[in-house]
């Protein structure tokens, strides 16, 4: 019972986000990490018996343990990589509030003397302030 | 305002290339044909603007590095806002021949999409190993869909009339070889049709190209992972088609 839900749970992940990807409402680099851990449950679910070797292997207690483990480890690496990608966007519109902002003083700069000119006063007798 | 329709806008997208984008600049403006020069700096750390604008090129400036693709479209939408007949990319480094801008342009009289492409029997470009049975395989599976022989589907050096630079504004992914692959499928996709033109590339001006084999293999796989999802693509984009058209 246990295994046709882990096989249906990984077949809806790689489902969702195999469509995310194709609807480009999912960038790739996003999806690469889900694609890894989506196969990796869709494996465990069809040969449960690998999990019952890797945890003699590995020498842990109870398989379940070792499953925790893993799913705590592939999580933190999600998260961890969605926080650089956070900062990495936080800093970029940063840059970008910067450069309108500065684009705005220069616009209003030009509006400025154009006005001048306009009313005919010549921008070396009113300067260009 | 002068009436763009009949000009042809040159892309060149450059980050960081300051010792060969005068160079190119001005070599495309000694081209005789009705042609603007757009360099996008793609968020450059050095001098790249400056010596674009010196050289003669109108620049477009990005405050940080967006890739290729985000500055290809960023390129296409100047040149759809401006209304030119027709837009060539042409790299910043000197690869492409500026003599054959004029050749690449010519195949526009038929098609909407032309590629300057190498290993077309012409110039003595070489590369080997992972990288090449990816550009291969990419080459192949490509044709197939344009229904054209076409052998460097990767090549940057290509141009657009105003129908697929419409296109491109509307579809132009910015993400690792989208801006080539899934640019050229979608392209096809949506009806546009593609030509190929073998030219000779030369090797860089100046730095050199990376033939790591490990990055080359990631670049294979990569680069299968791209395009099936471009090849998957289709039916969506249709569908989305039909409804406000």
């Amino acid at each position: 019972m246990i295994v046709i839900f882990a096989i249906v749970v990984a077949g809806a992940l790689l489902a969702v986000v195999i469509t995310l990807l194709l609807q480009r409402r999912l960038r790739e680099k996003y999806a690469a990490l889900w694609l890894v851990i989506g196969f990796l449950v869709l494996i465990l679910g069809i040969f449960p018996q690998l999990l019952g070797w890797l945890t003699t292997v590995l020498g842990v207690q109870v398989p379940s343990n070792l499953l925790f483990a893993l799913a705590i480890l592939l999580l933190l690496g999600v998260a961890l990589h969605l926080s650089w990608e956070l900062s990495q966007a936080e800093d970029e519109i940063r840059r970008l509030a910067e450069e309108s902002a500065l684009a705005r003083a220069e616009i209003q700069e030009l509006a400025s003397r154009l006005d001048a000119l306009e009313d005919g006063t010549g921008p070396e007798s009113e300067g260009a302030a | 305002m002068s009436d763009r329709s009949s000009r042809v806008l040159v892309i060149v997208p450059a980050w960081n290339e300051q010792d060969n984008v005068g160079k190119t600049v001005k070599e495309i403006l000694d081209i005789d044909l009705p042609l603007d020069v757009l360099v996008v700096d793609d968020g450059s750390t050095d001098l790249t603007t400056a010596e674009a604008s010196a050289a003669g090129a109108k620049v477009l400036t990005l405050p940080f590095n967006l890739g290729v693709g985000g500055a290809m479209r960023t390129g296409f939408t100047y040149a759809h806002r401006q209304g030119y007949g027709a837009a060539i990319q042409v790299d910043a480094d000197g690869q492409h021949d500026a003599a054959d801008i004029a050749r690449v342009l010519d195949a526009l009289a038929s098609v909407d999409v032309a590629i300057g492409a190498r290993f077309a029997e012409v110039g003595d470009y070489q590369v080997r190993g992972p990288r090449r049975w990816a550009m291969r395989f990419l080459a192949a599976t490509v044709s197939r869909v344009a229904r054209t022989r076409l052998t460097d589907v990767t090549s940057g050096f290509r141009a657009a009339n105003a129908r697929a630079i419409e296109q491109y504004v509307r579809y132009y992914p910015a993400e690792y070889l989208g801006d080539t692959v899934d640019s050229l499928v979608a392209a096809l996709h949506s009806g546009l049709r593609v030509q190929q033109v073998p030219v000779s590339m030369r090797p860089r001006a100046s730095g050199k190209p990376s033939q790591n084999p490990f990055t080359a293999s990631v670049y294979l796989l990569r680069s299968v992972f791209a395009l099936s999802l471009a090849l998957l693509r289709p039916a969506r984009l249709m569908e989305a088609k039909k409804g406000p058209a």
